[in-house]
């Protein structure tokens, strides 16, 4: 259950999350914005930030790294929410920053090691090594939750 | 309606959603005979009906369609004429035909394969109706016997048409004989023609016809004049003057009738084939030596035949026919039926519905743009009395009766929905052999067009409740002392801003026994659970629970009153159960008017700001902490006048801070619950009362039990709308909160 | 050459379609509900012909043949009938009320254009 075969040519929007850096297909990206404070869900997980106003929606937003099962962290001025759209669902996606926009082809991308179950289980789609950093790209529909969602 | 690619996919479409007028007409017209309430032009609302669908079904060939609501037609035209007469079973025949033709139309609509012995079946029960009236094929044969004529005329007439003018047509002014090789012909007719008064009394002229005829082949008229009065004695009307004319074509005599079909027994016709030159093999007795006036080949053309009343001087005092202006006594739907018939077609705008939601949206934005407006201002320490402020009134006035006229554009009366459960009664009785009566109240109530949509659904899975489980079977009611016949009521109408939807049956009221013991049985609820009816009662909505141990054709389709209920919630409202033993049980549906807007009080709760529903809120009461009295460790009560009300801790229950345990100062809202009882909102306290615009939270949003949607408030955040009745109701089911059972201790006193 | 029509009928969907068979002949269409808007639209306009339906909430087609007859101006303009069926009694009593012919639906566009012309000119 591997995301849309990747094109040859591809770009990455790359970012940090607890010192780690991971990426996600540039197509599913709608914007970046600076965090603001977002109205919490009651009863919600712990990954659910909240509600923002994103230009009169309502976008829920996710803390990314909570998400994927990495220690909580203070939040700081430099966190910015990426804004992404998964199977016409909008999502927020809070992040420590975003690194940089990188173009992979096929060959550079590879499976990942079969991980042991977590949070994290199936979000990361594969691997690639830019400057010597290994990049973890992510499976949207999984990390958003819309896969186990439609199919509840 | 400018052109479109394909005009005729544009009519299609319309027609299909005519047809949803129609079918509603037809529900309509036979639910009043139903009622007994039906007067003369009942029967012809409800025959119109069924005729414009095959009228319109015709014209694009569904031919499914066509056949049956012609068969339908033929047996309501038969009630029309007073030759049947609706009893029972006609009437459940008709209704039965009804939703067919209902389905007809959707099949052809969405090219699905018709439903042939469905329809074979129903054609047999509507020729019952019959008897030996009306044979078999009668439909089909006379419409091409009368077809109109097929000629390939292709004309590009010039100016002609000068009705008024009574002069002699000029033929060759006309225009010209179609280049079709005609003239070649090599039969040649005689024809003789002599127009009769009533044919001048149809709009028929003569010299049209001639003209007509010329374009078959060679044509020499003679006119004979010989009748002509002197002109001070020329009654318009009557004809004087007849025709001759030799025709020399190919085409057939039958293609020389068509021309005269409609003036066909309005004239003396005979058309006889020339055995030889000049000669005739036709009788034609009455001619006369005629003089010859009009040759088509000619250029002139002198007499002027009255073929058409004059202008004035005659026309004030010209006589009338008679025979037209005497009304026709024999047609039921004459013209002074106004009063009964549906009014005429009210000035309609058909609107894409894209173009709605986007007014919808903006309006929206306009709405918090106005809020963050006034907010800054009122910061800004401006005077109220300025006329920033002044105008900034006015300014919400405007936006609120702006966005009050944009929801009116998305609000229908729940009539189509209703119209659909009636349906869903007359099936699902069948189906379980129960006699069901639907009475329907309220079906003028309009709502927002989205939930009357998205109640289709939990409606009709009640209704097949009520009939499937809430009414007993016909033995049973009778040994009980009921009539045979069970009745359910659906009824909507606005309450206090909302709308208030109703089912409710005379069956025997929930087994709560039984129920109990199926909840026990699967594990709900604890073996030993002490709970109140209507706490028992609400065990119905908990998933997994279906009372059915025989699960039936109807309601046993795994669908169960939690889906019913999570529906309703979905869209705002709120479901709740009244039932009392032998008498029956009432489903009562609460829902906001509209999906868009809500008059709303904002609140504090432990650093959140939140909205609930104006409407909701009773009293506001500022607490001291000897108001508060604890029942048990989490389960407090406040005394208000006389009674007790329990209080439930707004932040704690939101799992934004512990339960609070000082309340001096703290306020509580008196929330109105549907029962009637009240709960006691515990709060910090009340920011503001506003109208605010609803966002919606679907389950990517994890929403929480009884938090209906968002709002975003004058300062650009966000604001979650409560309901607090399904807080409160989820409280004890979401395990998050104390759960004080809070319901057995409403103020009852 | 253009004809001026009025088509009365109570189906929108007719109405559209005799607009639609109509109009490329150059024709100019007006329409109107039923009977009692069809007298309406009469007056203010004299039209070639006229295209009426039989069944029809308010005023019915025969009883609208009836009005326009009545008037004066209109005693002469040619009105063709639509209908479903082509019963003879059906046929005979649109002539009593004053029809000029009939055209059975559904009918074809180019046999109505030609009707029109037959009897309009």
């Amino acid at each position: 259950m591997t995301e849309t075969v990747l094109s040859a040519n591809m770009e990455l929007l790359t970012f940090r999350l607890a010192e780690q850096e991971y990426a996600l297909d540039i197509m599913s990206v709608r914007e970046i914005r600076g965090w603001t404070h977002a109205t919490q869900l009651p009863h919600a997980p712990a990954y659910m930030k909240g509600v923002i106003n994103l230009r009169g929606t309502v976008l829920p937003v996710m803390d990314l790294g909570l998400r994927l099962g990495l220690p909580p962290r203070e939040e700081n001025e430099r966190n910015v929410i990426i804004v992404v759209k998964s199977e016409d669902v909008m999502t927020g996606l809070l992040v420590d920053a975003v690194s940089d926009i990188v173009a992979v082809t096929g060959e550079d991308l590879q499976p990942p090691p079969e991980l042991s179950s977590g949070a994290s289980e199936g979000v990361v789609s594969s691997l690639t090594l830019i400057d010597e950093r290994m990049i973890r790209v992510l499976n949207l529909a999984a990390t958003v939750g819309t896969i186990e969602r439609t199919a509840a | 309606m400018s052109e479109e690619n394909d005009p005729m996919a544009e009519i299609r479409a319309s027609f299909f959603i005519e047809c949803e007028e129609l079918l509603e007409a037809l529900q309509d017209g036979l639910q009043t005979i139903d009622d007994g309430a039906a007067d003369s032009e009942t029967i012809n609302v409800v025959f119109r009906a069924v005729h414009s669908i095959k009228g319109g079904a015709g014209a694009f060939g569904l031919e499914a369609l066509v056949r049956f609501a012609h068969r339908f037609e033929t047996v309501l035209d038969e009630v029309r004429a007073g030759r049947l007469t609706i009893d029972d079973e006609a009437l459940k025949v008709f209704f039965q035909a009804a939703d067919h033709v209902s389905d007809l139309v959707r099949i052809c609509r969405d090219g699905a394969d018709a439903p042939d012995a469905e329809t074979a079946v129903l054609i047999g029960a509507l020729d019952q109706f019959l008897g030996d009236t009306v044979p078999e094929e009668d439909a089909e044969e006379p419409e091409i016997e009368f077809a109109p004529m097929g000629l390939s005329l292709d004309l590009d007439l010039s100016d002609a048409s000068d009705e008024t003018e009574a002069a002699c047509p000029d033929l060759d002014a006309l225009p010209p004989p179609p280049d079709f090789g005609a003239p070649t012909g090599d039969t040649a007719y005689t024809i003789t023609f002599i127009p009769q008064a009533e044919m001048f009394e149809t709009g028929n002229e003569p010299a049209l016809l001639l003209r007509n005829l010329s374009q078959m082949g060679d044509l020499k008229v003679t006119c004979d004049a010989s009748t002509l009065p002197d002109l001070d004695k020329i009654t318009p009307e009557v004809p004087h003057l007849s025709w001759t004319i030799h025709l020399q074509t190919d085409v057939e005599e039958a293609e020389i009738r068509s021309i005269f079909e409609f003036v066909e027994g309005l004239c003396v016709l005979e058309i006889a084939r020339e055995t030889g030159d000049g000669g005739s093999d036709g009788d034609t007795t009455d001619e006369t030596p005629v003089s010859p006036i009009v040759d088509i080949s000619s250029e002139t053309v002198n007499t002027p035949p009255p073929a058409r009343p004059p202008d004035p001087p005659q026309a004030p005092t010209a006589p009338k026919p008679a025979q037209a202006a005497a009304p026709n006594p024999a047609e039921p739907s004459q013209p002074a039926r106004a009063a009964t018939a549906p009014t005429a077609a009210k000035s309609v705008v058909r609107v894409d519905l894209d173009r709605i939601e986007r007014l919808v949206n903006l309006v929206g934005e306009l709405v918090i743009n106005q809020a963050m407006l006034s907010q800054s201002l009122e910061q800004s320490g401006l005077s109220p009395h300025s006329d920033a402020m002044s105008g900034l009134e006015e300014f919400q006035r405007l936006t609120r009766d702006i966005q009050d006229s944009v929801m009116m554009i998305r609000a229908q009366p729940v009539k189509s929905l209703f119209q659909r459960m009636s349906r869903i009664v007359r099936e699902s009785s069948a189906a379980v052999s129960k006699d069901v009566r639907l009475n329907v109240i309220g079906e003028g109530t309009e709502v927002d067009k989205t939930v009357i949509e998205r109640l289709a659904d939990p409606l009709t899975h009640m209704i097949r409740n009520a009939v499937d489980h809430g009414l007993e079977t016909p033995e049973k009611r009778i040994a009980a002392g009921k009539p045979a016949q069970g009745q359910i009521n659906l009824s909507a109408a606005h309450r206090s801003g909302r709308v208030v939807i109703e089912i409710s049956d005379d069956g025997a009221g929930i087994n709560r026994p039984r129920v109990l013991q199926i909840a026990i049985d699967k594990g709900l609820i604890p073996a030993d659970a002490q709970l109140s009816d209507t706490e028992i009662d609400n065990l119905l909505f908990l998933p997994g629970f279906s009372t059915a141990s025989v699960v039936s054709d109807l309601s046993g389709r795994g669908v169960g009153m939690d889906v019913v209920r999570t529906s309703i919630q979905a869209l705002g409202g709120r479901i709740t159960i009244t039932s009392n033993p032998g008498e029956g049980s009432t489903f009562s549906i609460s829902l906001p008017l509209t999906l868009a807007v809500l008059d709303g009080m904002v609140i504090k709760v432990a650093g959140e700001t939140l909205v609930l529903p104006l409407n909701l809120v009773v009293e506001t009461l500022t607490l001291s902490n000897q108001d508060v009295q604890m029942v048990r460790p989490g389960n407090q009560v406040i005394e208000v006048r006389s009674g007790f009300v329990p209080l439930f801790d707004l932040g704690a229950s939101l799992g934004y801070r512990e339960p609070l345990q000082n309340f001096d100062g703290a306020v509580v809202l008196l929330i109105a619950q549907e029962d009637e009882s009240c709960t006691a909102l515990l709060i910090d306290n009340i920011l503001d009362q506003r109208q605010v615009v609803i966002k919606g939270l679907d389950d990517s949003f994890h929403r929480a039990p009884g938090i209906a949607a968002a709002t975003i408030l004058g300062d650009g955040q966000i604001a979650l709308i409560l309901d607090p009745s399904d807080m409160i109701a989820n409280a004890g089911a979401t395990a998050l909160a104390p759960s004080p059972p809070l319901k057995t201790q409403g103020v009852s006193a | 050459m253009s004809l001026e029509i009025l088509a009365v009928d109570d189906s929108r969907t007719m109405r559209d379609m005799i607009r639609l068979a109509l109009l490329p002949s150059g024709f100019t269409v007006h329409t109107a509900d039923d009977g009692v808007h069809g007298i309406e639209v009469l007056e203010g306009i004299q039209p070639d012909a006229i295209i009426t339906d039989i069944n029809m909430p308010r005023m019915d087609g025969f009883g609208f043949i009836d009005a326009v007859r009545e008037q004066d101006k209109h005693r002469g303009t040619p009105i063709l009938v639509l209908t479903t069926e082509a019963a003879p009694e059906l046929k005979k009593r649109a002539r009593d009320a004053g029809a000029t012919g009939w055209i059975v639906k559904p009918f074809d566009p180019e046999k109505l254009v030609k009707a029109l012309q037959m009897v309009a000119g």
